[in-house]
């Protein structure tokens, strides 16, 4: 049998021998806000375990540099991953003196980057695999109850992203919940109220451009800007629309974010819906009318079911934007996740930020992956029905 | 004459942003009402017209540094020696996609510290993206006879690349770029969240003093600037795309 | 002079080209056919190697073509194919200049080149020169890229299915074009086709091919008096087989002194084309006439009928 190199494998290498024999593994700090110390992998997990990790990611490196079968790479970046991420649970504990509940232990470069590379690794065989949609979700599933697990154990309590956690709990829950609500409410609202806007744009060739242009002129404002821009306005509503306030619309809050995350979902809900009525084929509208379906008939019988994988994307497009954004409303007092981001920024705690941001990341990646796959079902369904 | 009116209200746009950042004072009769009796209405903790061009320049450095590494590594990816790193570089785009601006510039922070430096990568990292898919999509997908032609004429792999592969895909990467700026240009704001000197700014001075004319002026410049730039790299897609047949 | 020596193409274990043999003579029209799939485009692209053989080699004028990098190779070997392409980001004018253009000719010798080119085929360099293809009708389209392929002067026009993408009537004349250029400038051309119409009315040579070798390589009468298998036969077709035969001549081979009433036919009309004008117009005999309109004689439905019967 030859040996041969893969090109992919060689960076992975690099990037797993640097982080892994050079770069710290984990930070502590006596306090929340001192700067950390560095602790290399054999520092940072008692005796045996760091040389344990040390040796088998030398072995990693040895069979991803090699060109082997692609799912044992799948294997090894997913156990790789799930090794390391219960060690730095361990070496929190290892590392935090007893009794001390000032001491914080955060994962350092070297944690960060071997993750990073096995993520590829990983993230490199699932695209050459080319999961079926439904293998995907389940494996997010698998990773999201994984990470549950972890998390439930108490196996990562250690860390300091969890000590912040644990020091502000029912907040975390209180603005996870409003963030969910402002992007998916947004989302629904603009859904409601874009999808019959766009088959009247598609209908109404008038109405088109300029309905587009207006929302591709609100899609260039800056979200910070928008947010601050409705407080005026549902300010006034509150005070002058009996019975707006006891509903919840206030100026500053929840009530303007929504507003503004909604104004922003309008454009890629809008502007897919006509691009994808639009797409629909000649053959199909004409065999349609052929037939004697009335335009009522046609639209919901043929051309949305048509256009349907499109209006999807787009869908997809605005909720991954919308959770983002939404960590923005944090800034006009309407909570979500932002709220951590921006208290941490303040505070130079990184900690902090990452209770904010990784939430949200994991919140929008999980998103993607769920409407990719049930784009790519509503897309193979005409071909394998044909 | 169909495209006189657009040009005409692109024009007057420009004249009245560049006007409002010379001259902020004379808008201040249309912003007064805005704002309680004595707070100010114009933007006085600094030069409108500075922070405007340092959030431009933040912009276009990041967008540059962006463009040279994107297409640089779409070039790369799309070559028979890159060929490994395709599907790996596609399922990147998508999942680095799924990275909020926010989280980017937050977690930017603890690595090179406040001001500047963190917006920028923020801006650069998530300006890559766009460039890169689009300029991936247009490298890969040129029309087979025109390849194959350039093969047949005789060009070597460099002047394949230089001269055919890389014009006919610029409307294609153009695209991308002109996504990326939009998105630079309102994520920039967001910068000063950590010190960065942008428009964003005058937002937050706004959204902290409870003063609607600030968040409205800082809001209105950048969003001039974005539609003036998008139009503007729309035009200049159009001309290459017409030049280069695909029209 | 082409010499193909034992070329064979392998893709993992599919053999697309299997121990080919063949030499192509100076300043002659070979055409290469055979059905989709059965290796001629690929034996073809292993001329100017943009494939490169598995094993044999290839020599052109008695050089091997891998003596000089691939690249400097294609430049000194022309090169059309179906649907033509052109670049559509330069004009007409700077696409014939290509090669040109890479060889490092000087400018005004590109330029005297691109105009010659464009008059030779009925472009008028004024107008066409600044225009980009997409401006162009299918038709000029391909001529243009025939042009570029011949701007540097080459010695050999490689072809891959040239006139696929044409109409008939367009597809009639360019074909005509082509066998006036290749007397104009006496290059070798080696043409990759399907059709079999063509490849009778424009080879010297035709060589079938089949699953990657070669079934039978001849002049075109020989073929259709002896074709080596049942399927060389097959895709003559036995129907056509007589008017194939006079497809390969011109109406001037067969002229005969006299007068005849009627509309004159051109000399270059193929003698398949001029049987049809007979039998169409009701005439025993036609008159012909040279390119410049001078009498040349009458053409009779009987000396085409001797034509089109099977050689002794």
């Amino acid at each position: 049998m030859r040996f041969r190199i893969d090109k992919l494998g060689v960076v992975i290498a690099a990037l797993l021998a640097y982080g892994a024999f050079l770069a710290p593994f984990a930070n502590f700090r006596a306090n929340r806000i001192v700067p950390g110390e560095p602790r290399a992998i054999l520092d940072a997990l008692p005796a045996g375990l760091g040389t344990a990790l040390l040796i088998f990611i030398a072995i990693a490196l040895v069979f991803v540099v090699l060109k082997t079968p692609t799912l044992l790479r799948l294997l090894l970046g997913l156990a790789a991953l799930s090794v390391l991420a219960i060690l730095i649970g361990l070496s929190a504990s290892h590392l935090t003196p007893p009794e001390n509940t000032y001491a914080r232990v955060s994962p350092a470069s070297g944690f960060w980057l071997t993750s990073f590379a096995f993520a590829l690794l990983t993230a490199d065989a699932l695209a050459r695999l080319r999961l079926s949609p439904f293998a995907r979700v389940t494996l997010l599933a698998a990773a999201a109850a994984a990470v549950a697990a972890l998390l439930m154990s108490g196996a990562w309590d250690g860390l300091s992203i969890l000590k912040e956690y644990g020091s502000r709990a029912e907040t975390f829950w209180l603005e996870a919940g409003r963030h969910v609500l402002l992007a998916l409410g947004s989302l629904v609202a603009a859904t409601l109220v874009g999808l019959p806007l766009g088959i009247l744009c598609h209908r109404v060739e008038t109405l088109r451009a300029g309905v587009l242009n207006v929302l591709n002129i609100i899609q260039t404002i800056p979200s910070i800007a928008l947010f601050g821009l409705l407080i005026a306005p549902l300010g006034w509503i509150a005070l002058n629309v009996p019975g707006a306030a006891a509903i919840g619309i206030r100026g500053i809050g929840v009530a303007p974010a929504f507003v503004a995350l909604f104004l922003y979902s309008l454009l890629p809900v809008v502007a897919n819906t006509v691009v994808g009525l639009a797409g629909v084929p000649r053959d199909a509208n004409d065999a349609a009318r052929g037939i004697g379906m009335t335009d009522r008939q046609r639209l919901f019988g043929v051309e949305l079911p048509l256009a349907f994988p499109v209006i999807l994307t787009g869908i997809r497009i605005v909720l991954v934007q919308n959770i983002g954004l939404a960590t923005i409303a944090a800034l006009i007092g309407g909570g979500g996740f932002g709220v951590f981001v921006f208290q941490g920024i303040g505070q130079t705690a990184m900690d902090l930020v990452l209770l904010g941001a990784v939430p949200t990341v994991a919140l929008a990646f999980a998103a993607a992956t769920v409407l990719d796959a049930a784009t790519e079902l509503s897309n193979s369904k005409p071909s394998r029905a044909a | 004459m169909k495209r006189l009116l657009p040009n005409l209200l692109r024009l007057a746009a420009l004249i009245i942003l560049v006007a409002f950042l010379v001259q902020p004072a004379l808008f201040e009769p249309l912003l007064k009402p805005l704002v309680q009796a004595n707070a100010p209405a114009i933007y006085n903790q600094g030069s409108l017209l500075s922070l405007t061009l340092s959030h431009l320049t933040t912009v276009f450095i990041a967008t540059f540094a962006a463009t040279v590494v994107a297409v640089g590594l779409a070039i790369l990816v799309t070559r028979p020696i890159g060929a490994e790193f395709l599907p790996l570089s596609r399922s990147l785009v998508n999942i680095g996609q799924t990275f909020p601006p926010v989280a980017v510039l937050a977690l930017a922070v603890p690595v090179v510290g406040f001001g500047e430096k963190p917006t920028l990568i923020a801006l650069f990292l998530y300006g890559l993206l766009p460039i890169f898919e689009n300029a991936m999509t247009g490298l890969s997908t040129l029309p087979p006879a025109i390849v194959e032609a350039a093969r047949g004429t005789g060009m070597t792999a460099w002047q394949r690349l230089t001269k055919v592969e890389l014009p006919l895909a610029l409307p294609i990467i153009l695209a991308g770029i002109r996504l990326s700026v939009t998105i630079s240009l309102a994520t920039a704001t967001i910068g000063s969240t950590v010190a960065a000197k942008t428009l964003g700014e005058v937002i937050i001075a706004g959204l902290q003093s409870n003063n609607l004319a600030f968040v409205l002026q800082g809001g209105l410049v950048v969003a001039v600037l974005a539609v003036l730039i998008y139009d503007a790299f729309s035009a200049m897609e159009r001309m290459v795309s017409r030049r280069a047949g695909r029209v | 002079m082409i010499e193909i020596d034992n070329i064979t193409k392998r893709y993992g274990d599919n053999t697309v080209v299997d121990n080919v043999s063949m030499t192509i003579a100076p300043r002659t029209v070979t055409v290469i056919v055979g059905t989709s799939g059965s290796g001629k485009t690929t034996l073809m692209r292993m001329i100017n190697r943009l494939v490169e053989p598995t094993s044999g080699a290839i020599r052109i004028d008695g050089e091997d073509n891998r003596g000089i990098p691939g690249y400097e190779l294609r430049r000194r070997i022309g090169y059309a194919i179906q649907g033509h392409g052109l670049f559509p980001h330069r004009t007409v004018a700077e696409n014939i200049a290509t090669v040109p253009g890479l060889l490092g000719w000087e400018k005004s010798r590109i330029e005297a080149k691109v105009k010659e080119l464009l008059s030779l085929f009925q472009l008028d360099p004024a107008a066409f020169g600044p225009r980009y293809p997409h401006e162009l009708s299918g038709g000029q389209q391909q001529r243009v890229g025939v042009a570029r392929a011949l701007a540097a002067e080459p010695n050999i026009l490689l072809m891959d299915e040239p006139f696929g993408a044409l109409d008939p009537v367009i597809r009639a004349k360019a074909q005509e074009d082509l066998l006036a250029i290749q007397k104009h400038f006496g290059t070798t051309i080696v043409l990759v086709t399907h059709d079999m119409e063509e490849a009778f009315h424009l080879a010297d040579k035709i060589a079938v091919m089949d699953k990657g070798r070669i079934v039978q390589y001849a002049a075109p009468e020989d073929m259709l008096v002896n074709p080596a298998t049942d399927f060389v036969e097959t895709l003559i077709g036995v129907g056509e087989r007589p008017f194939r035969l006079l497809s390969i001549g011109t109406v001037g081979e067969a002229a005969e002194a006299g007068t005849a009433e009627g509309e004159p036919l051109a000399a270059a009309t193929s003698q398949r084309d001029a049987l049809s004008s007979l039998l169409w117009s009701g005439r025993e005999a036609l008159p012909v006439v040279g390119a410049d309109g001078v009498p040349l004689g009458r053409v009779t439905l009987a000396s085409l009928a001797r034509r089109a019967a099977r050689p002794r």
